[in-house]
């Protein structure tokens, strides 16, 4: 049975397309998800999409947690439904209090927007089939992805830090860090781990015409099949 | 009605790179000795006055006006 993927669109989402073409690719039906339904429509999984909902006019993230559809996330959150945010999905999830720390402007100012090196660091559901410590390219395109956390000695500590950003060899120093991000953190999961967020986008990373293929390694919940009901 | 005006600034051990940036900038255009600036928001809002306004007022900065993960807020009412 096909893995139904729900991905979540708010007037300003920007990449939700991407995130089904992707969802499509490795093997899982997506479905889109408006933002002012109050129900996920059974799907088994569930992507926040990067853009700028509602226009990050206040702050990014932070209308969009009003959303009809957010409460409905928070419950399938809360009963262990695998949920990924991504860039601006993430920066939702953070504000909504579903991922910890909170996303603000990178520390040059700039827009930054390239491929670059990620060492994943945790086993998490959305990448079950990636060892910790392998590096992924992936592509980041964002304004306010630095990530601030106030105490991230714990977060490791917990194992909820997913990925840094890092050299192609794996090492981290401030040259790898695209924005500043607190102790290089580029995706961090809840405390039960079924939620996560990543500034660096894996729907955008799923042909090689595109620059890379790493994506798909964290989408696994959309490739994996379901036990038939009943 | 009431006014109030609501200021919401980076907590102090957040890296505020606006401020860093004005701090740069004014030395070059002849403002010597400025340290530590820090860029914030400031709003202000009219709202039916009562005696429940101050906490409706830090309801609404902390649900939505400020992140409480990174900012923090002070705010005035005016009657």
């Amino acid at each position: 049975m096909t893995t139904r993927v729900g991905i979540v669109r708010f007037p300003g989402s920007c990449d939700e397309r991407d995130a089904a073409y992707a969802v499509g690719l490795v093997g899982g039906e997506p479905q889109l998800l408006w933002h002012g339904d109050a129900d996920l429509a059974g799907v088994d999984a569930v992507i926040v999409p990067g853009g700028f909902a509602y226009g990050d006019y206040l702050r990014a993230g932070a209308l969009a947690r009003f959303a009809p559809i957010m409460g409905a996330v928070a419950a399938f959150a809360g009963d262990g439904g695998p949920v990924l945010g991504i860039c601006n999905g993430f920066q939702v999830l953070c504000e909504a209090g579903l991922l910890p720390g909170a996303l603000t402007r990178n520390a040059n100012l700039r827009f930054v927007h390239r491929w670059l090196p990620v060492r994943v660091e945790a086993h998490t559901p959305w990448s079950a089939g990636v060892q910790p410590g392998s590096v992924l390219s992936l592509p980041v395109k964002h304004g306010e992805g630095r990530y601030v956390h106030p105490q991230p000695h714990r977060l490791v500590e917990a194992g909820q830090v997913w990925l840094c950003y890092a050299q192609p060899d794996g090492s981290l120093d401030a040259a790898a860090n695209p924005n500043g991000s607190t102790a290089a953190i580029a995706g961090v999961t809840n405390a039960a781990g079924n939620v996560t967020g990543l500034m660096p986008h894996p729907e955008h990373a799923v042909d090689p015409l595109l620059g890379g293929t790493d994506g798909p390694a964290l989408l696994a919940p959309a490739a994996a099949a379901t036990a038939p009901a009943g | 009605m009431a006014r109030v005006s609501i200021d919401v600034m980076l907590k102090d051990e957040i890296l505020d790179p606006q401020g860093q940036a004005i701090e740069r900038a004014l030395p070059e255009l002849g403002f010597a000795g400025v340290a530590d600036v820090r860029v914030g928001k400031h709003i202000e809002l009219e709202l039916p006055d009562g005696d429940d306004l101050e906490e409706r007022v830090e309801a609404m900065a902390s649900d939505l006006l400020a992140n409480p993960v990174i900012e923090s807020y002070t705010y005035q009412v005016h009657r």
